[in-house]
């Protein structure tokens, strides 16, 4: 009821005051009851307002209070949005208010604004720092108590992708917040190749030479791949190396939880591992794709087609099995040779999905468990598939990563063609030819003859693949013609799958210059 | 030989006791004991020292008010409701007046919501005032002390001045007829008419299980300096518009006394804020990855912002001059928080950055232990160490009662006519 009644008064008030308030002579102070002649004048006036805030669709009254406030309002008050809060003011109450001495106070100190109201970087700095603090001491409350060194053992070989793959994993060892030695065996011999990136890489590294070349074939490479493996853990063994051994093949791709993870292996852990076997064929991937799911139909999904490999556990996350990588789909079209265009698939349990407390591999028997063999013993010529061959009792194993459930690393193996050549280093020198005339810059006339002088030099072991794109102008296209004639063209290989890449995109055309080796890559 | 083998006995137990005390201790996350002014006193058990008796009042006074608008149930004041519910089943409960310490009158004065929910204060004076001609007609217990050994839960913007707007708050003062009864309100500041001497001051009410229930990983590394949420300019609530004009001032009528447009102002553009009005859905979890929370004052000094910024280990600033905070005789707030002068919010990032390390992982110590938590919040079924236990502590340290407490006869203190004329209207 009062409320009510407070209502209408001080609508009645207001109704009063916005018509007082439009007399310029009320601000003076006190307003002067008017003769009606002004009266009169008042109502048109106000008339004449209410006219132009339909036509402008606000209280154009508002407006002009405002502009007669704004010039006397400090910078106490400078924002837009009251700006926009003051249009929609109801008006004031009372008539007495001057525009000169007229302030716009909130509460009791005004909004303080200071005059330069942006960060001070020496304070952002020092935020940062305690952000940094903190979170030390989260890690140290949350994290692992006694952190390992992490082993990491990877097998490598010089080939065009091998900067691809290798600056990858150097980049995710050197983001480990743990000490972290990196074994890196090399197939074919050390070379400086590989010995730049492992330079490179700041951290604590044993860069051996092993003594075959790897095979052309995906078969063959697996076991020369574990034997490196092998060879890798008998340097942790003979360094006596104290940590966490996992195995990062160099086209892997871990995640940093994974480091995190197996922190807590006691003894010999294992992850899942996402797999991608990546065939660059995309009919083909369909078509994969569409035999699993008519194969799940058929059998209800007992071969589930997750592309996961990893320890399988029960309700009471104890390991009871291992799940594995349904291959199935792609019987007899996987790739052979590592040019083959087809998927890639992986063995049946890869390396990469195991670690290890070095201390299995050493000597001496203090606190081994009984289920691991000595490692000493090993006899490689039985073959190692897998490290589960290390140990008498495979069901010892601890499931890692909430039993399975987490994926913490990729499998892929993507590789160039066998006949794939790269600039040493990747530094390209001599220098390239031109092969896009620099015709619609805003240089100076460039003469679209290149320097020939420069081409005989091309005579390298590994010379450059060179990208022609066809040319609007005659002189190119000859010139074009010209070159192509130095070009040989490699030889097809008989025994090469029925998938062959074939150029989709008419106006790109790769070609190698140089001859075409066959061991090599 | 009896008597050393049964001392024997007891020292073993003893030992016993201790040490899996110790290892309780020893295996949670390393805090900081609590020892407020007066000593460890978030761990007493109330129940033994003092005896509650509840008043049965008509269901008008609270069930059916309840009924009318369960969103009471849910929003910051909600505290009332469970208070009664707590006391109900409480073993501090007694069916005898005469052995009572204390009286509780269960009145929903905070349940006349608007349709955004914020409650309207205008007709508590007189529903208040309406139980307590009641419970004095139909009981002595009123008459023999004139209220002095009887609590209320008014958990309103200003506590039992019932008004949301300072100004109309301070000019009405708190209910002259609980000018002798013990307050337990959410608000507090000091020197202010609406802090009566002895009020119990308790957190706002803020949902348990909700907050429980986003709770994200310890190790998720604290990443945000400093957060906020909420509004800046606060026109829209105000249910009688947003501006007046007062001789030659424009008063902003947002409440909160400039500091809030002044964070914004200030700060906007700084990267180590993250503030701004919108409401995310990972508004807990975004608390929980920052180290400060801002919980300048609104409408009232107090606010929601400490509770959850308590419950997730996110060190609380608050703006507010000379607030009081919940139960200050037994939680040491200048130790767990940052307090900041409204003057000085131009420089709050200055003041931020120059607190050394060490405090910072302190204060984040002294939040991260659980009787602190737990003394902030109202959980169904009540636990010990929680809320409600804590305000039965504060009412046992006021026991025994002076003797000025009881009146001799015929004495009248409290004043039956005083106060606006549309109080006195019956409810």
């Amino acid at each position: 009821m009062k409320l009510l009644s407070a209502f209408r008064s001080s609508y009645l008030n207001r109704r009063g005051t916005t018509f007082r308030s439009l007399d310029p002579s009320s601000f003076d102070g006190g307003f002067i009851p008017k003769p009606s002649p002004s009266s009169i004048f008042w109502l048109a006036i106000h008339c004449l307002c209410c006219l132009i805030s339909l036509i402008l669709g606000f209280r154009f009254s508002h407006l002009v209070l405002f502009f007669l406030f704004s010039t006397s309002v400090t910078n106490l008050y400078t924002t837009t949005a009251g700006v926009s809060q003051l249009l929609k003011l109801k008006p004031l109450e009372k008539a007495n208010v001057t525009a000169k001495s007229s302030r716009v106070v909130v509460g009791r100190h005004g909004i303080r604004i200071r005059p330069w109201p942006h960060p001070n970087p020496v304070e952002v700095m020092r935020a940062h720092q305690l952000l940094e603090r903190v979170q030390k001491e989260q890690k140290s409350l949350y994290g692992v108590r006694s952190p390992r060194a992490v082993i990491a053992v990877t097998p490598t070989y010089v080939r065009t992708f091998q900067a691809l793959h290798l600056t990858g994993v150097m980049h995710s060892l050197m983001l480990v917040p743990y000490d972290v030695v990196w074994i890196v065996v090399e197939a074919g011999g050390k070379s400086n190749e590989t010995a730049s990136f492992v330079g490179k890489s700041r951290l604590k590294t044993i860069h051996v030479g092993f003594d075959q070349k790897m095979p052309n074939t995906w078969e063959d490479r697996r076991r020369v791949e574990s034997k490196m493996r092998i060879q890798g853990l008998r340097i942790v063994r003979e360094e006596k190396l104290d940590g966490v051994v996992m195995f990062a093949d160099d086209s892997n791709m871990h995640s940093m939880e994974f480091f995190d993870e197996i922190q807590n292996v006691k003894w010999f852990g294992a992850v899942s591992v996402g797999i991608l076997a990546h065939s660059g064929n995309a009919e083909e991937m369909v078509m994969s794709m569409d035999k699993r799911r008519e194969m799940e139909e058929e059998e209800s999904s007992s071969l589930s087609s997750l592309p996961v490999q990893g320890p399988a556990c029960n309700a009471t996350d104890k390991l009871i099995g291992w799940h594995v990588f349904n291959t199935l789909p792609y019987a007899g079209k996987s790739a052979v040779y590592i040019d083959d265009v087809a998927a890639v698939l992986p063995q049946k349990l890869e390396w990469c999905g195991f670690v290890l407390n070095s201390r299995i591999l050493w000597d001496e028997a203090e606190s081994k468990p009984e289920w691991v063999k000595e490692f000493g013993l090993l006899n490689e010529n039985e073959g190692v598939e897998s490290p589960l061959s290390l140990l008498n009792d495979p069901s010892m194993v601890e499931p890692l990563g909430s039993c399975g459930r987490q994926v913490l690393l990729w499998w892929l193996r993507v590789e160039a063609r066998a006949d794939s050549k790269f600039p040493p280093g990747w530094i390209i020198d001599p220098p390239l030819d031109i092969t896009v005339a620099a015709k619609r810059t805003p240089w100076p006339d460039v003469p679209p003859e290149p320097p020939t002088k420069k081409k005989d030099q091309m005579s390298l072991s590994q010379g450059n693949t060179v990208v022609t794109i066809p040319k609007q102008h005659q002189q190119q296209q000859q010139q074009q013609q010209q070159r192509a004639s130095k070009v040989r063209k490699p030889k097809r290989r008989s025994k090469r799958s029925k998938h062959e890449a074939k150029p989709t995109d008419t106006t790109t055309q790769v070609s190698s210059s140089t001859k075409h080796h066959q061991e090599r890559n | 030989m009896k008597l050393t083998s049964w001392v024997l006995i007891f020292l073993a137990c003893n030992l016993a006791f201790s040490t899996i005390s110790a290892f309780r201790l020893s295996r949670s996350q390393p805090t900081e004991r609590i020892s407020g002014s007066a000593g460890d006193v978030l761990d007493d058990n109330p129940v033994g020292r003092l005896k509650v008796f509840v008043y049965e009042l008509p269901s008008k006074y609270n069930k059916k008010i309840l009924q009318k608008d369960p969103r009471c149930l849910t929003h910051m004041f909600a505290a009332e409701i469970y208070m009664q519910r707590f006391l109900l089943s409480s073993p501090v409960r007694t069916l005898n007046p005469e052995e009572a310490d204390w009286f509780y009158v269960p009145v929903y004065t905070t349940c006349d919501l608007t349709p955004n929910g914020l409650p309207l204060p205008f007709k508590s004076p007189r529903m208040m005032r309406s139980a307590i001609q009641l419970i004095a007609s139909n009981w002595p217990y009123w008459n023999r002390t004139e209220g002095a050994d009887h609590f209320f839960v008014v958990p309103h913007d200003f506590g039992a001045c019932f008004h949301y707007q300072e100004e109309k708050a301070i000019g009405r003062g708190i209910l002259p007829l609980l000018q002798r009864a013990t307050l337990v309100q959410t608000f507090g500041q000091r020197n202010h008419v609406c802090l009566k001497e002895g009020s119990i001051t308790v957190p706002p009410y803020a949902p348990p299980q909700k907050m429980q229930s986003h709770l994200i990983p310890g190790k998720t590394p604290r990443s945000i300096f400093v957060y906020f949420r909420g509004l800046f300019y606060d026109v829209g609530n105000d249910p009688e518009g947003g501006y007046y004009a007062s001789d030659d001032v424009l008063f902003v009528k947002n409440g909160h006394r400039g500091a809030r447009a002044a964070v914004w102002e200030n700060f906007k553009d700084n990267p180590l804020f993250d503030i701004s009005t919108e409401h995310p859905t990972t508004y807990y979890e975004d608390m929980q990855r920052a180290i400060f929370c801002l919980c300048p004052l609104g409408w009232a000094p107090w606010s929601p912002r400490l509770v959850e910024a308590v419950i997730f280990g996110c060190i609380p600033v608050i703006i507010a001059d000379d607030i009081v905070l919940p139960f200050a005789d037994a939680i040491p707030w200048e130790d767990i928080g940052v307090f900041v002068d409204e003057k000085d919010v131009p420089y709050l990032d200055t003041i931020l950055t120059s607190i050394p390390p060490e405090v910072i992982l302190r204060k984040q110590r002294l939040l991260a232990n659980p009787s602190m938590k737990q003394a902030m919040l109202f959980p169904q079924p009540a636990q010990p160490g929680d809320a409600f236990h804590q305000v039965l502590n504060g009412l046992a340290r006021k026991l025994p009662h002076d003797r000025s407490v009881y009146l001799r006869a015929g004495e009248k203190l409290l004043n039956w006519t005083a106060g606006p004329v549309a109080d006195l209207k019956p409810w």
